[in-house]
């Protein structure tokens, strides 16, 4: 081998020196584009990088009532994160961490390791929340444990038990589902918005806007100084026309029970008292809401995320009544009607049965109204036939939703020929309406649909749209989207409603339906009604089960003359209207009681309670004759404040 | 014939000039790790240069003809270690590159068998007797680098593995290859690259390689994986400027580990072009005077030998600057000499021993 003198080619080896050369020449151009052309750009990309800005979360504002009286505050909370510091090892850590999150140490770990893929700038959240030792125990260790850090953010403090969770709603992070709708357009994942009710109604008012801290950051993440701030604008705080003491006698008067009951203004259409049942805690969605218990609350069969108050669609029954008066009344029938109940009667070759076996006898428009008689209200529904119920049922707004100024109600069904064939390409037919006439068959309404339509009966037609802010309330330059000031007239003849409403009356009257639902010295005018959610025959068929028994529905206003407030109760399963009654009179006696302990018509005012002497003006239900009179009345203490407590704070 | 042998022979300069960059390395791996947990590798990689040139002068004594006369041997025990990495190979990061040795030590076996591969080669053509490439000897020659290159796929180990074409094309380009043959090689290649990509039933390449391999042409696609990583580097280089500056992407632990695949984008931060271009030009002036000795070589075999010394360091160079400028994707190729870690170093010097072998031999006829 070493006699071999034939050497390798020349040309080919210097071909490889200026293959070697170009190599060279195009890594030198690389470098000369980078750091002389463009390193302008990559200097600020440099600086870009080191500097990050880190969210100060606004505080959302508060929520008040009618009187100021705080509703939903904040308080400041803090999560502990682990920031993904690769010289640490995280996982050896993992124990020492856990003990003092009082997290389970295989949890940290699957949370690591979730998180494993996600960008390294994204820290980990281990625990929202967290108590003052928790607190501590990262202060203690940040020597030790140095990847372990916390953040402050305020959290949503709502009352406690579920009070008013309905109309108030609750919080949580945007979802991408959201994103896309237009009204959330603006809004950045992560951020924190209104879900539900109120939160979610007027969260443009209540939302805050962030501010930004510019930080000089190292590639972990931690903070090595500041460079600027701008400081977050707090969302602006909400006045509600909801009244803390009437909601709490209308969360009272419905605890235990399932159902729903608003109260209103009917000369204004303020909300003063809106509960539905059963109900859920807010607080828990506040931080975070586990799976479990999420499942739970959405299977519920109850259905306790439901604001029944209007997204309820059921038939109102009796309380229908009245606006079968009303149309029958405007149609020159009702008036002049008198049948004979035996307890029953016959159309159309069926048999309708009223609700007194035995029968009432001579019956007209009055007696028909107090004492709820079913073959009264069959025979006007036969004269006036489908649409001309439909007619003045739609004029009273109901089947359509009323433009409360809350997310997702619901319009309910008022059924007519036309939506007959519309819905179920089928001729109507006549002895189905015999069923309307009593509040039965297809007709199905919301609580604050029918509120409505009679706080419209009793203005004598004056019709509002029912809210829960007052929109000269709102903050400046909040644009309000809703037409809650609009009035509508229904015309209704003065004779009419006066017939009507006294009947009405007499309803809790000796001689009414819920005479046990009486308060003496108050003056409401109400209906009763009773509705059954499947055929007798169908309930008997099930031995009478108690998920089956009626609803009992309540309708009334007070004073019988300018009312001030209407109130519509649900008591589902209440199996009698008379139920229905007392917690209706319940709620509204407190209205009532508060009126005249009003400071300008009081007498002598005390704050830590006791007794007072006062005064007060009140129609008398027989004589329609304004009377005067004084008395005296036990005041107990006053109510506190209720958000007082949530989860982290003693 | 020892007597024709000296350390007077010695390529004095070129180790002047090798130590010269080992000097900025170690001074750049020093910044780099300064305050991290890696802090005083540069003492490490200075007992690593010495034990180089220590190798470099021990290997450069044993004559590179017996190495040669017995390279089948090595050859085949280049495989079995291979294979046995594969079958009792250490798993880490997801690879199996290590076998486990006694006393705590990890031996990584590719990265000798490059130093047997440019041996092979070599013998290989140096007995080739034609001028002109024949197509059997242009399979052949492949063969013997495509077998070690599919068994460090399947560790994976991309970056090694691609280190090997370079000794297999430098030495087909000097025995003599022909156009059409070149063309076929870039036909191939470029079906490589397609099924390797586009095929979804061929598994040569893994989801992970794919993407490290695409990212770098758009880093914004993937900001925080391994787009990231060019994406960060190319920021440090571009920040240097002309005079260099002061280095927030290193210290800042932007740019990813600093001190092995990315030394050059932190030297090139902290030293600007000017610096990064010295550095360049120190390489161009080792790998020029690499191809001196090649021409002087007594034999055919030691020209190739340092010709695929030529052609890996090059190569290197090719892919791990044009990966810290941006140009090449993540492979995880480091720079040589200037690189920290053991395997690397010693590679070098071993590969530098072949040559001063060689070019102490050249008057030996």
């Amino acid at each position: 081998m070493f006699g071999r003198d034939e050497k390798v080619s020349a040309i080919r080896l210097t071909t490889a020196q200026y293959m070697i050369l170009g190599i060279f020449l195009v890594l030198a151009y690389g470098l000369w584009k980078l750091q002389v052309m463009e390193s302008g750009y990559y200097a600020t990309a440099a600086e870009k990088n080191r500097i990050r800005n880190v969210p100060i979360l606004a505080p959302r504002g508060k929520i008040l009532d009618r009187e100021g009286r705080i509703i939903v505050d904040n308080y400041p909370s803090f999560s502990a994160l682990l920031l993904r510091d690769s010289s640490r090892d995280l996982n050896a850590d993992a124990d020492l961490i856990a003990q003092g999150l009082h997290l389970d140490p295989e949890e940290v770990r699957t949370r690591i390791r979730h998180f494993a893929a996600m960008p390294q700038y994204q820290p980990i959240f281990l625990k929202e929340d967290i108590t003052q030792d928790e607190q501590a125990f990262i202060e203690a260790h940040h020597n030790e444990l140095p990847e372990l850090d916390t953040i402050r953010a305020d959290r949503r403090l709502y009352p406690r038990n579920g009070f008013m969770a309905h109309l108030i709603g609750y919080v949580g992070e945007v979802t991408e589902d959201m994103l896309n709708q237009p009204q959330f357009e603006l809004y950045n994942p992560g951020d924190v918005v209104g879900v539900s009710g109120v939160e979610r109604q007027y969260n443009n008012a209540l939302m805050g806007k962030n501010g930004a801290r510019r930080e000089v950051v190292n590639s972990h993440g931690r903070e090595v100084g500041v460079l600027g701030e701008t400081d977050a604008i707090p969302g602006k705080q909400l006045k509600l026309t909801v009244d803390i003491d009437l909601q709490i006698a209308a969360e009272e008067a419905l605890e235990g029970k399932n159902g729903a009951i608003i109260a209103m203004d009917p000369r204004t259409g303020e909300i003063l008292a809106m509960v539905s049942r059963p109900t859920f805690d807010p607080n828990d969605f506040a931080v975070k809401v586990s799976r479990d218990e999420w499942n739970k609350l959405v299977t519920d069969p109850d259905k306790p995320l439901l604001n029944k108050a209007i997204q309820a669609q059921l038939a109102p029954g009796s309380t229908f009544k009245i606006i079968m008066s009303v149309a029958g009344w405007q149609e020159n029938i009702a008036q002049t009607l008198h049948v004979n109940c035996t307890g029953g009667a016959e159309f159309y070759g069926r048999r309708f049965g009223c609700w007194v076996k035995g029968g009432h006898g001579a019956v007209d428009l009055e007696k028909a109204i107090y004492q709820s008689c079913d073959v009264f209200f069959y025979t006007l529904a036969e004269k006036l036939g489908i649409d001309r119920i439909a007619k003045y049922s739609t004029m009273l707004g109901l089947g359509q939703k009323t433009g409360i100024d809350l997310p997702n109600e619901v319009s309910g069904v008022m059924p007519s020929e036309e939506w007959k064939i519309k819905n179920f390409k089928q001729k109507w037919f006549a002895g189905e309406t015999i069923s309307v006439g009593i509040g039965q068959g297809a007709v199905a309404l919301t609580p604050v649909q029918l509120m409505r339509a009679i706080a419209a009966i009793s203005m004598g037609g004056k019709m509002v749209v029912p809210h829960v802010v007052d929109p000269q309330e709102l903050p400046a330059g909040y644009v309000e989207t809703s037409h809650v000031t609009e009035t509508t007239n229904v015309p209704i003849d003065p004779n009419g409603w006066t017939f009507i409403t006294d009947a009405m009356s007499r309803v809790l009257l000796p001689e009414g339906t819920a005479p046990s639902a009486h308060v003496p010295g108050i003056d409401i005018a109400g209906k009763t009604g009773s509705a059954q959610i499947v055929s007798l025959a169908t309930r008997a068929r099930f031995k009478n089960s108690e998920d089956l028994a009626q609803n009992g529905w309540f309708v009334g206003f007070t004073p019988r003359r300018n009312p001030d407030i209407v109130i519509c109760v649900l008591f589902e399963g209440g199996e009698h209207g008379r139920l229905a009654a007392r917690l209706a009179t319940q709620v509204l006696k407190a209205y009532v009681d508060k009126q005249r302990r009003l400071p300008n018509k009081m007498v002598e005012k005390s704050k830590s309670g006791g007794t007072v002497d006062m005064g007060a003006l009140w129609t008398a239900p027989e004589s329609d004759k304004l009377e005067a009179g004084r008395f005296s009345l036990t005041l107990p203490k006053r109510p506190l404040a209720l958000a007082t407590a949530a989860p982290g704070i003693q | 014939m020892s007597r024709y042998v000296s350390f007077r022979d010695f390529d004095w300069l070129l180790l002047v000039f090798v130590l010269m960059i080992c000097g900025l390395g170690v001074m750049e791996i020093h910044s780099a790790t300064e305050h991290t947990k890696f802090a005083g590798s540069h003492v490490k990689q200075i007992y690593w240069v010495l034990a180089g040139v220590g190798m470099m002068f021990l290997i450069s004594l044993v004559n590179y003809q017996i190495l040669l006369d017995r390279i089948h041997w090595f050859y085949i025990a280049a495989i079995a270690s291979l294979m046995a990495v594969l079958v009792f190979g250490t798993k880490a990061l997801g690879a199996k590159r290590w076998i486990k040795m006694p006393g705590g030590n990890h031996f990584q076996p590719s990265e000798w068998v490059k130093l047997i591969l440019i041996l092979a080669v070599a013998k290989y053509f140096a007995d080739m007797r034609q001028h002109e490439l024949s197509w059997s000897d242009f399979m052949k020659a492949g063969a013997i680098v495509c077998i070690p290159m599919l068994l460090v796929l399947k560790q994976p180990d991309l970056g090694t593995a691609l280190t090997y074409l370079p000794i297999a094309a430098m030495g087909m380009f000097l025995g003599g290859l022909q156009w059409k043959q070149g063309l076929a090689i870039a036909l191939l290649a470029v079906a490589g690259i397609g099924v390797a990509f586009y095929v979804p039933q061929v598994h040569i390449l893994k989801g992970y390689q794919k993407q490290r391999l695409t990212s770098y042409q758009d880093p914004d696609s993937d900001p925080q994986g391994s787009g990231y990583q060019v994406k960060q580097s190319m920021i440090a280089v571009g920040s240097g400027g002309l005079w260099g500056g002061k280095g927030s992407q290193t210290h800042g632990a932007f740019l990813p580990i600093p001190q092995t695949d990315f030394i050059f984008a932190a030297f090139s931060e902290e030293h600007g072009f000017v610096g990064a271009l010295g550095v360049l030009l120190l390489y161009f002036v080792v790998l020029m005077r690499l191809t001196q000795n090649a021409q002087t070589a007594p034999d055919r075999a030691g020209t190739f030998v340092v010709m695929g010394v030529v052609a890996v360091l090059s190569f290197h160079i090719l892919v791990n600057v044009g990966m810290v400028v941006g140009f090449m994707p993540v492979t995880g190729i480091p720079l040589p000499l200037m690189s920290y870690g053991g395997s690397s170093v010693l590679f070098m010097f071993l590969a530098l021993g072949m040559v001063m072998n060689i070019r102490m031999r050249r008057f030996v006829n």
